[in-house]
């Protein structure tokens, strides 16, 4: 026997949190001086203080602390008046030190929320997730294990290390429990880490780019039996990186977590990977015995103390909320709800106001955005402003609006310039694509339609105006799609004497 | 010959040019030729480095460019210090042949001072130790006796400036490794206030703990290094962004009349030597005699200091530590393609740290283990804020807190090696002030009558108030070598070969 998803959450809850690693986008590294470039050549960002020489000392990044103090604004956290680093000790070759320099029981940011919207059977539902802490941590280096089976490091030949991203600065939130998320905590995990990343993007504190690994999530899951008021044991699934992939790893890890639980197994504590290609999960590190990490405050740092004024002066900066910049932007647009959120789980509402505010009719931007250009997207699975830029789709919404192009010739155009023919205008002149507005070439066209079919001509004349469907194909046919067929019906009918 | 004079006569001899920089580092060398082989207080001489230096002070003066003070004068540099290119090995096997790509900043005044590196002096490994026993390359013997220890865990740099191969030091003092070392081989040392010197470069043992200092043969000697050495550095969070005293005015002013003294009565009585306890006595009769006032303070709390230190010293150090895994510098065992690095990590942390390290990492551990960090770590941090509280206290009621330096004078080289308790309890007057981040100074105040050899007189002043050991450090000094008619390293046997 086997569950399927519907069968599962019939008979489960979940209880879901997410931790979200953010790699900040500092120039330089959270405890040292060294850049921060990401796929610079290996070891060349490296310092006696990223390495752990003996002898070096940390010193911390400002920059670091202040991105940090405004995530935490942003996700209305309280912003402790004294923190601390700590010491996580455990040992891996990449970590230089074999402490990781992290904080503790004293985060620099606690207590906030983030409120996020998913479409339910009933329609929009709000959902709120509590955010436990926001810390400040450094990154550990990277192992590249050669030889062997799996790429792990067992069984490897032998292990190629890069500091380069040791002491990169991290950031790590938190959620408290995430509470009554039912069937949608696939969906509520997707839409929280998809709010957390626009506002990152938005502070510009992070590239939070999930595929090179800027902005990680960790999905901790554990089911109970509905009503039985019993926490189940739970697991964490490590370093989900896209979207997709948050959604799918709940998904997975719901279905996997019920059929055991179903079969009378029992949830082991442990860490375990997404698999991209089939949305399950494999096990990783046990943890069934807690590691020990035996932490401590760091002694070669002094304490955070953020003074006020300063604090008060980076929440004036903060940007506009994502869900405020959504309202404001569905009330321009006169855009209906379910429209609106289609942009935004599309992600496609930076796009769709970059297009506007070049001065294109929101409701055309939106079509062509969501329809033809993220169909083809869809299909070969990148993302639509990789396929063709704004000021193209700005361009082309521009010259149907001015007449020169039909819907259907826009398609070819953009067909065109995602097939890499060059900018519209290019493909307007290959592909001789242009409207025929000449009225005198369609005026020849219209009378040879109106010889070919004279009784249906005769049918318009008697006030059949539908009838005039059949005689404006024949010239649209005739001018092989290139006539603005409002045209050609305004010209046929004068000529009809309608 | 220039060897047995104080730092500051050889800066001004080096000033009116009547010798040259190097030749006053090759003197030294010949002494270092002569005596170390008995006292092996160098791990690594630096000769060709050094000499080099000199000759580029030499230039600089003879092109009568500005210099600073103790420009041409050589020094003996701890080895747990980090200096480019030179050997770093802290005494450790699990650092051989490790040459560090960095100065630290403590080197990097020196080097900016012109003070000449001569090279890379003995300790205990990692600095945990009270004898130099500890060190994996043998011990340093005392000059005044080569079968005592010289104290640790700095003993090179004291011994090196005892047998005359340096006027001046760099040590390091985490529980008292600058003090008691000073104490028992005659010579002057001072743990400046914590953040007063940066730790940068500065292989850590304790982090909290550690402070680098300046060692000498003089009181003077030792404030004009201090000077050179103290100050902020952005590259130490923990350095203190505050202007450093004039410690060497005061070490000059030699007047310490109406000032307070306290007599920490904790430290003194049982464990402590007779003839360590009558020499601090006369001491104190000598700063009356200056018109000084004595008062008794109590510091109940510093009966729990060595217990808290050494639940906070082997924490840190448990983390310090771990850095030495053999991949990225030092000592690798066991790579013979075979083995994990989990394996290669272990054997050679196994085979490259000695027996005190070892016990002290898994002390550390231990104390940090989820479920006894509260009990040990975080009630020995309790205890640390109750000594601060003492200090502070005892601060009100006098200027300065004066103690013995060590309870005993050197012991024999193997003495203590098997009972590391009796081997913790040397540093019992010592610890406070590293508990509480405070300056502290040992100077040489006689010879116990017991066995004659030199006791160590301990001044203590508040954080940022190093000018004050200094100031009463120079009074009592001067008076001490008024009433002997000479210095106390003069009442030292003559080492064998010594120039």
């Amino acid at each position: 026997m086997s569950l399927n998803y519907e069968q599962a959450v019939e008979k489960y809850e979940p209880t879901l949190g997410l931790e979200v690693h953010v790699e900040l986008n500092t120039k330089s590294k959270m405890f040292c001086g060294c850049a921060t470039e990401f796929g610079a050549q290996p070891n060349t960002q490296t310092c006696p203080v990223c390495l752990g020489l003996p002898g070096s000392l940390p010193v911390v990044n400002k920059k670091a602390i202040e991105s940090t103090i405004l995530i935490g604004l942003a996700l209305n956290c309280t912003i402790a008046p004294y923190s601390r680093f700590a010491r996580k000790n455990y040992f891996y070759p990449d970590m230089p030190k074999n402490f990781q320099t992290s904080q503790y029981d004293e985060p620099i940011c606690v207590n906030g929320y983030l409120d996020v919207e998913i479409e339910t059977d009933d329609g929009s539902k709000s959902f709120r997730v509590e955010i436990e802490r926001v810390h400040m941590e450094e990154d550990t280096g990277k192992s590249l294990h050669v030889g062997g089976s799996t790429g792990r490091i067992h069984g490897a030949d032998y292990s190629l290390l890069d500091y380069n991203r040791a002491g990169i600065p991290l950031v790590e939130i938190v959620t408290r429990i995430i509470p009554n998320t039912g069937k949608y905590a696939p969906q509520v995990a997707r839409a929280y880490v998809a709010s957390l990343r626009d506002i990152l993007r938005g502070l510009k504190v992070s590239d939070v780019k999930m595929e090179q690994g800027s902005l990680r999530c960790d999905v901790n899951l554990s089911l109970s039996e509905i009503n039985s008021g019993k926490l189940g044991t739970r697991s964490e699934t490590k370093n989900v990186n896209s979207l997709r992939s948050v959604e799918r790893a709940v998904n997975g890890e719901f279905i996997r977590q019920a059929n055991r639980l179903t079969s009378g197994e029992r949830i082991i504590q442990e860490t375990r990977h997404f698999l991209e290609e089939s949305g399950q999960t494999r096990p990783g590190r046990s943890k069934e015995q807690a590691e020990d990490y035996r932490y401590f405050p760091e002694p070669d740092l002094v304490p955070v103390i953020p003074d006020n004024k300063w604090i008060e002066e980076l929440r004036k900066t903060l940007p506009e909320k994502p869900s405020d910049r959504r309202k404001r932007l569905q009330q321009a647009w006169s855009v209906p709800d379910k429209e609106m959120s289609a942009i935004v789980n599309a992600e496609l509402l930076d796009t769709v106001e970059e297009t506007v505010l070049l001065g294109a009719d929101p409701t055309k931007a939106r079509s062509w955005w969501l329809g033809e250009i993220s169909r083809i997207a869809n299909d070969r699975s990148v993302f639509p402003t990789e396929l063709i830029s704004v000021k193209d789709v700005y361009q082309i919404i521009t010259l149907i609006s001015q007449g020169e192009l039909t819907d259907k010739l826009a398609r070819q155009v953009v067909e065109g310039v995602i097939a890499g023919e060059g900018s519209p205008a290019d493909v307007i002149t290959k592909r001789g694509l242009k409207v025929v507005s000449d009225d005198s070439q369609l005026m020849k066209a219209i009378e040879d339609a109106i010889a070919a079919a004279p009784e249906t001509a005769d049918r318009v004349r008697g006030g059949n105006i539908p009838a005039a469907g059949a005689l404006i194909g024949s010239v649209m046919k005739a001018t092989g799609g290139k006539a603005d067929a409002a045209k050609v019906r305004e010209l046929l009918l004068k000529h009809l004497g309608q | 010959m220039m060897i047995r004079d104080s730092a500051a006569t050889m800066a001004a001899a080096l000033a009116k040019k009547e010798i040259s920089a190097v030749d006053l580092a090759n003197q030294h060398y010949e002494q270092i030729a002569a005596v170390d082989k008995d006292v092996h207080a160098f791990l690594y001489l630096d000769k060709e480095g050094a000499l080099a230096q000199a000759a580029e002070v030499d230039k600089k003066r003879a092109a009568g460019e500005k210099l600073s003070p103790l420009a041409g004068v050589p020094l003996a540099l701890k080895d747990v210090l980090t200096q480019k290119g030179v050997p770093t090995t802290c005494g450790s096997k699990i650092l051989e042949g490790w040459r560090p790509p960095y100065d630290a900043t403590v080197v990097t005044k020196l080097k900016e001072a012109g003070i000449i590196i001569l090279g890379k002096t003995n300790m205990d490994e990692f600095a945990m130790g009270s004898s130099t026993e500890n060190s994996a390359y043998g011990p340093t013997k005392n000059p005044w006796d080569l079968t005592r220890i010289p104290g640790g865990s700095g003993g090179g740099s004291s011994a090196s400036l005892a047998a005359f191969e340096a006027p001046l030091a760099i040590g390091t003092d985490t529980g008292g490794s600058i003090r008691q070392p000073a104490a028992v081989t005659g010579t002057v040392g001072v743990k400046p206030t914590y953040g007063g010197v940066s730790r940068y470069g500065l292989v850590a043992f304790s982090s909290s703990l550690d402070q680098a200092g300046p060692c000498a043969r003089t009181v003077l000697d030792t404030a004009l290094l201090h000077q050179v050495i103290a100050g902020f550095d952005p590259k130490d969070s923990t350095s203190i962004n505050q202007n450093v005293p004039d410690i060497v005015a005061a070490a000059k002013k030699q007047d310490i009349k109406g000032m307070k003294i306290g007599v920490v009565k904790q430290l003194s009585g049982n464990g402590y030597q007779k003839g360590v306890e009558n020499k601090f006595k006369e001491s104190l009769d000598e700063l009356v005699k200056l018109g000084a006032e004595i008062v008794e303070v109590s510091c109940p709390n510093f009966e729990y200091a060595l217990a808290a230190y050494y639940l906070i010293a082997p924490s840190e150090c448990s983390s310090n530590l771990a850095r030495f895994d053999s991949i990225r510098f030092g000592l690798r065992v066991g790579d013979d393609g075979s083995k994990s690095a989990e394996e290669v990590m272990n054997l050679t942390r196994a085979a490259g740290f000695g027996r005190e390290v070892k016990r002290r990492i898994i002390l550390g551990t231990y104390a940090l283990s989820s479920g006894y960090y509260d009990a040990y770590y975080g009630s020995a941090q309790k205890v640390r804020t109750l000594i601060k509280r003492d200090f502070e206290s005892a601060f009100t009621k006098c200027d300065v807190l004066v103690s013995p330096t060590a309870p005993t004078t050197a012991f024999k080289i193997g003495e203590k090696t098997n009972d590391p308790l009796a081997m913790y309890l040397n540093d019992i007057a010592t610890i406070p002030v590293n508990m509480a981040g405070i300056g502290g100074m040992s100077l040489p105040c006689g010879l116990a009558e017991e066995d004659n050899l030199p006791v160590g007189f301990q001044i203590m002043s508040p954080a940022m108030k190093d000018d004050r050991m200094y100031l009463v450090g120079g009074a009592l000094e001067a008076a001490l070598i008024d009433k002997w008619g000479k210095t106390i390293l003069d009442f030292a046997p003559k080492l064998v070969g010594s120039k």
